[in-house]
């Protein structure tokens, strides 16, 4: 049992959530997640560890509730529990001294990249965030990321925060000159953003890093359901992962697969229409995308 | 209760007159519908009848074909006696988990296959009465607790909660030592809980052996992932020795195009989502599962049989089995096979998949198969299967459940470098489960590549007497 020592509410339907799991505060790095269950019966939802305190024994999540796993997560009042924390899973994040580096985050992916980009600047790197969410209210973590970023740029779909628009305008003109040019860009978000940000990097060779978020259970390499194939290889993205080069990763398998119970649940629908061909309507598709 | 005595003067004669009894069992159409255990258990005077089948042989050949050596004559007698008791205390001499053994043991290339009743006829039912023995004790807990022995002041780590882990916990609990199981999942059990389904294992007597361990004053901790969330070498700080029984969870793939399609699961996967996740309840904000008209099967083992009659118990129209050598060499227990079949799954021998096709949109859409033929014998001593040229053809199918085995999971071993593994990177040991680092002991499926229940069990046991040797010795070997 893992209590959830603090919860608050930074936007609808996102929380930032301070649980009591010692062991995995201590043995923690960045990039790294736990799978979390809320109580007997529930699914395992794998949540990156946003930010951890070893003296304290506590670690941060950063919880969007799209469906009714994380909704039952983020409704965990202080003082109650959570079931069970297992962690820290996946490979920590490849830290290098780069020079300048691109945070780019849209929607909750900027929680998963909040610590990498924490983690990067630690280390002597210039960073700089550019995040992007569907409108001002759903911006995440400005704050925390101009503690060590050179600059926060902020795009939002609606323009009522920052450019309008995605991340991705923002990248071009840092790609183009017009801010500073990175020397290696970390992308987290939906599958589209990241596949858009590879796509534009490839051309000018920036070594690219993404975090991927297939569906997973175990989270330690036993059932080889978050597979991803990356440069012609499966990988499993729970103990591969969850970062990898950006510029070999098959973002269209990708997002296939993490439409797989979608399909299910509307299959009765989709028989009466016929055919399959709209896109895999999802949270990737639907969430803000940067 | 005791039965009268002349029913255990039997001559030979008329020992060897009894006919072996039939398992009482679901009946197929029913049960292919539910994940209720199919095999009901044999009712009081149908066990003692068959044990009065065995002749108490002196040389006692089906104790050799036991790989923990159960004292088999002895404790049927005593349920040919009526003494049930009795007989569950001569069983738990030997093996810690009869009422899963009895279960899931191949018996019939183990005990019952040195049998000499089935040498002529059938052999006695080692394993019907060594379940009926160990459920009648759970039911009227006669389980006697062994009283605590004094604490030695040793503490000795466990990593992994499977049969060998378990195992290795009560035995080194029984000597006094504090035991503690470091566990991954969120719950115990291992392959016992989220590989062997419900039908074949009611997870209430998983749930119930681990009580017992924690009676005898075993510590579990879930959620502990060592080599993550504490490593090999913090836990060698902490404790005076470890166990290390993780298992050989790491699925293998065909590596045929399309495998990543959608309806593509390991059979790792498949099974746990619906055995540890409980995916087939069907309660709102449980995890998932393909529910597929018609699901294919790639193997011939025991992961293959539990696969396909999931599949068929979620609804499967056709559940179907596509194994590359014929019957006689499917790895399979033999009751499991003719249950399947009894449920209507289909068994396409001689066949193998050559690549998974897609419907178009992200989806499978079937399997093409190639047949094949049995060639010259392999390293396993069987046939090897060779393509027939020319023989590709499709089978349409919703779900691909990929069941050919496992390999190491290599996530703790490649924290712990020191320690020795052979070239499938399963560790090394020798025959009293000592590794390379002489604290560390290690057992079951991470020795021996994916084996079976009983050997993993007898693992934990001996390395539970190498462990109390190795600590009562001071610790220098
Ligand atoms: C390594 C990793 C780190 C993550 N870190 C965070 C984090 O820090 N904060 C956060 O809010 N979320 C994070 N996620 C995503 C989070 O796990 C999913 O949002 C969650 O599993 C959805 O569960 P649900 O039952 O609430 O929704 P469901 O009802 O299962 O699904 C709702 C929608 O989400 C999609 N979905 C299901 N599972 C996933 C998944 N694993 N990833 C993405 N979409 C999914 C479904 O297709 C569906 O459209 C992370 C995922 C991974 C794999
Ligand atoms: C579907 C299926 C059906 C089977 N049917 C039969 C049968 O009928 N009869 C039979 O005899 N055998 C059967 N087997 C084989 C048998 O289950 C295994 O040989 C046996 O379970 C091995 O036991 P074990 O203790 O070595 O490991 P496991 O049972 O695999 O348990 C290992 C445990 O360690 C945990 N673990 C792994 N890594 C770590 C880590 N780093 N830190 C902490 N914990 C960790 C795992 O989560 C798991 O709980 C079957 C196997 C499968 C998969
Ligand atoms: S443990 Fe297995 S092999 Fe040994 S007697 Fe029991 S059923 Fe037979
Ligand atoms: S070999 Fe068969 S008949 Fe003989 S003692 Fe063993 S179980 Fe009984
Ligand atoms: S989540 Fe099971 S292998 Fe990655």
């Amino acid at each position: 049992m893992f209590e959830v020592v603090r919860n608050e509410k930074l936007a609808t339907n996102l929380h930032r959530l301070t649980v009591a799991a010692p062991r995995v505060a201590r043995a923690r790095r960045p990039g790294q997640f736990v799978i979390v269950r809320r109580q007997e019966g529930a699914e395992r939802i794998p949540l990156t560890i946003a930010d951890a305190d070893p003296q304290a024994g506590t670690i941060t999540l950063i919880v969007q509730a799209v469906g009714a796993s994380t909704r039952g997560i983020v409704s965990t009042p202080a003082g109650e529990f959570l079931r069970d924390v297992v962690g820290p899973l996946g490979r920590p994040t490849h830290l290098e001294r780069w020079g300048c580096v691109a945070c780019v985050g849209g929607g909750v992916g900027t929680a998963v990249l909040y610590p990498i980009a924490k983690a990067l600047a630690e280390i002597g790197n210039k960073v700089y965030a550019v995040i992007g969410a569907r409108s001002a209210e759903y911006v995440l973590l400005a704050r925390e990321l101009s503690a060590f970023a050179e600059q926060v740029f902020v795009a939002t779909e609606d323009g009522s925060l920052g450019r309008r628009g995605l991340v991705t305008v923002i990248l071009a003109d840092m790609l183009a000159g017009k801010l500073p040019r990175p020397d290696a860009v970390y992308a987290v978000g939906p599958v589209l953003m990241m596949a858009a940000v590879a796509d534009m990097t490839r051309a000018p060779e920036i070594p690219t890093i993404v975090s991927l978020n297939p569906i997973m259970i175990d989270g330690t390499g036993m059932c080889g359901g978050c597979r991803v194939m990356v440069g012609g290889q499966r990988k499993f993205a729970c103990v591969d992962g969850p970062e990898f080069d950006g510029h070999q990763v098959d973002f269209t398998g990708l997002q296939s697969r993490l439409s797989m119970y979608q399909q299910q649940e509307r299959m009765a629908l989709r028989a009466s229409q016929t055919c399959r061909l709209e896109p895999p309507a999802g949270r990737n598709a639907e969430e803000p995308s940067g | 209760m005791s039965a009268p005595p002349e029913q255990n003067q039997l001559s030979p004669k008329q020992r060897m007159a009894i006919e072996r009894v039939a398992m009482p069992e679901q009946e197929a159409a029913a049960r292919s519908r539910n994940f209720e255990e199919v095999n009901l258990g044999l009712a009081e005077a149908a066990a003692v009848r068959e044990a009065q089948r065995c002749l108490q042989c002196k040389n006692r050949q089906c104790v050799q074909g036991c790989p923990v050596q159960v004292d088999i004559p002895e404790f049927i007698a005593k349920v040919a006696e009526g003494d049930f008791t009795a007989a569950a205390q001569i069983l738990k001499r030997t093996n810690a988990l009869p009422a899963i053994c009895g279960r899931v043991c191949p018996q019939e290339t183990q005990c019952e296959a040195v049998c000499v009743r089935g040498k002529k006829g059938a052999p006695v039912a080692v394993g019907y009465l060594e379940r009926f023995v160990a459920d009648w004790a759970i039911a009227h807990e006669t389980d006697s607790q062994p009283d605590r022995p004094e604490p030695t002041g040793f503490k000795v780590a466990i990593v992994g909660s499977g049969p060998g882990g378990l195992t290795a916990a009560g035995e080194l609990a029984k000597m006094g030592h504090q035991a503690t199981i470091f566990e991954a999942l969120h719950a115990t059990g291992g392959v016992l809980r989220y590989g062997i389904p419900e039908f074949r294992l009611p997870k209430r007597i998983v749930d119930y052996e681990v009580g017992q361990l924690e009676k005898l004053g075993v510590r579990i901790e879930c959620n502990v992932v060592v080599g993550k969330t504490i490593t090999l070498d913090e836990i060698r700080r902490d404790f005076d020795a470890v166990f290390i029984a993780n298992g050989a969870g790491l699925p293998v793939f065909l590596d045929v195009a399309g495998e990543n399609l959608n309806g593509v699961y390991s059979a790792n996967e498949f099974l746990t989502r619906v055995n540890l996740m409980g995916a087939y309840l069907d309660e709102p904000g449980r995890t998932p599962v393909l529910r597929g008209r018609r699901v294919v099967v790639i193997g011939g083992g025991n992961t293959a049989m539990d696969a396909v009659r999931t599949a068929r118990r979620l609804g499967a129209e056709r559940a179907m089995i596509y194994y590359r050598r014929t019957e006689a060499e499917m790895p399979a227990r033999i009751e499991e096979i003719k249950h399947a079949k009894e449920e209507g799954v289909e068994f396409h021998l001689l066949e193998a998949p050559w690549g998974i096709t897609g419907d178009g949109h992200g989806w499978v859409g079937g399997v093409r198969m190639r047949r094949m033929e049995l060639g010259e014998p392999d390293e396993s001593g069987r046939r090897r299967p060779v393509p027939i040229a020319g023989s590709e053809h499709d089978v349409e199918c919703d779900v691909v459940v990929v069941a050919v085995g496992v390999r190491a999971n290599p996530l703790l071993t490649a924290t712990a470098p020191q320690l020795k593994l052979n070239k499938w990177g399963y560790i090394e040991t020798d025959e009293d489960c000592r590794t390379s680092l002489p604290d560390v002991f290690a057992g079951g499926d991470i020795v021996r590549g994916g084996a079976t229940v009983i050997l993993a069990m007898g693992d934990g046991k001996r390395a539970a007497a190498a462990i109390d040797e190795y600590l009562r010795k001071g610790k220098g070997r």
